[in-house]
């Protein structure tokens, strides 16, 4: 059975968690989500210079344990997944779920016809 | 007036519509119905992007606002939108301006949170909030589990215990789970301790919080994720347990499960920044470097 060969759901996934919780990485993250966002010119958004000031103000800190820290981390490994499941989520809808109704126009086209024209209009648009 | 407006556009299927200072021409109609199927087609039709830059701009009162080339963003319901701190004005920009060629509202979840903040269109006050999400514990997804199979109730013990045991000691509560349909009795002191707790944050943030419960179907694991003990992907992974159990057994299909996915993932991460970014102030002290 292909399910008992795999390792068990939560030390898989810890150690997904372990590979991305250094700061760094995370910090990479957000940075190509945002070069993705923006183009080239990302580095002049509002977004760049507020998270690279955080991520710098951060860096520094006298105490072993630092709670600001941990929240900081926390806060911006949140904002990652968020722009990433965006992204993902917007690439997704358009590969498997963008195409919505055709109109009259389009329908008509499919079969080689063309929709009647009346040059004063139907009476009940506008 | 504006409540007929707002359950119409709830029913179909939450599409909402922004208006800028240079508003669009109201259609006069006679009928409501009429306005309704109006503004339903109108939320419907695709918008393009009519704006080239994104910025912010602080008022007085320390709020900040958003200007889509010169002109301010304005919420549904017509009010100015203003956001209490510079971090989420921010982050609603950066929506704003990942928008190419059509506007897709339903990838902008900062936006839509703060808008829901800020009209409160179903007049919902801080009491009914708290209630409700109380309400919510007896339908806990965490406490719910199955007798079999048995790899699920295994994964559910591995995964779902460890966090029963982190709130009941981090707010020093007692919920149990159960596999009866009826759910775990949950204790009056239980509630009374949480209502405490949820009593603490503003409005904001409890919009917000409830936002996170809706979409998790669990409160446990929702203020796991507040109090930073749970990541956003951890939180979304143990939602969806039984589903990703049964992804490992059957088979993954992309454009259903990692679809639900990585939405859920949006949602909850908005959410979870939209509570951080209300509910707390950083001030920066700087220490002397010492020789």
């Amino acid at each position: 059975m292909p399910g008992s060969r795999r390792a068990p759901l939560h030390s898989q996934h810890r150690s997904k968690m372990a590979a991305l919780s250094s700061p760094l990485r995370v910090c990479r993250g957000i940075l190509k989500e945002l070069r993705a966002i923006q183009g080239p010119s990302y580095k002049k958004s509002l977004a760049y210079n507020y998270v690279m000031d955080q991520f710098r103000k951060n860096k520094v800190t006298g105490e072993r344990y630092c709670r600001a820290k941990q929240e900081a981390h926390h806060a911006s490994h949140t904002y990652l997944c968020l722009l990433a499941s965006t992204r993902n989520h917007l690439v997704l809808h358009n590969l498997y779920h963008g195409k919505g109704e055709r109109s009259p126009e389009e329908v008509a086209s499919l079969v080689g016809l063309r929709l009647p024209t009346q040059p004063g209009g139907k009476g009940w648009e506008k | 007036m504006l409540i007929g407006k707002y359950a119409c556009i709830a029913n179909s299927c939450l599409m909402r519509t922004f208006q800028t200072q240079t508003s669009r021409s109201k259609v006069c109609l006679r009928n409501q119905h009429y306005e309704c199927v109006a503004r339903y087609s109108a939320a419907t039709a695709e918008r393009k992007r009519f704006y080239q830059d994104v910025s912010i701009s602080q008022s007085e009162g320390g709020l900040y606002e958003i200007n889509l080339d010169q002109r301010k963003l304005k919420t549904p319901g017509g009010k100015l939108f203003t956001v209490p701190n510079e971090a989420l004005a921010i982050a609603v920009a950066t929506e704003w301006d990942a928008q190419r060629d059509t506007l897709k509202f339903y990838t902008m979840h900062l936006t839509t949170l703060c808008n829901t903040a800020l009209d409160n269109p179903t007049q919902r006050s801080k009491e009914q909030m708290i209630t409700a999400a109380l309400k919510f514990l007896e339908t806990d997804t965490i406490c719910y589990r199955v007798d079999e199979p048995h790899g699920l109730v295994e994964l559910q013990k591995n995964e779902w215990d460890p966090v029963l045991q982190w709130i009941e000691k981090r707010y020093n509560v007692t919920i149990g789970s159960s596999a009866s349909i009826l759910g775990p009795e949950i204790p009056e002191a239980t509630k009374d301790n949480l209502r405490q707790h949820l009593k603490s944050y503003n409005f904001w943030s409890l919009t917000g919080l409830e936002y996170v419960i809706t979409q998790l179907k669990s409160i446990v694991l929702s203020l796991g994720m507040i109090d930073r003990h749970l990541s956003v992907e951890q939180a979304v992974l143990l939602s969806r347990l039984e589903e990703e159990y049964q992804i490992r057994r059957w088979g993954n299909v992309e454009w259903a499960h990692d679809y639900d996915m990585y939405e859920l993932r949006a949602r909850t991460a908005a959410g979870a920044l939209f509570v951080h970014l209300t509910s707390e102030s950083s001030t920066v002290k700087h220490k002397l470097l010492q020789d």
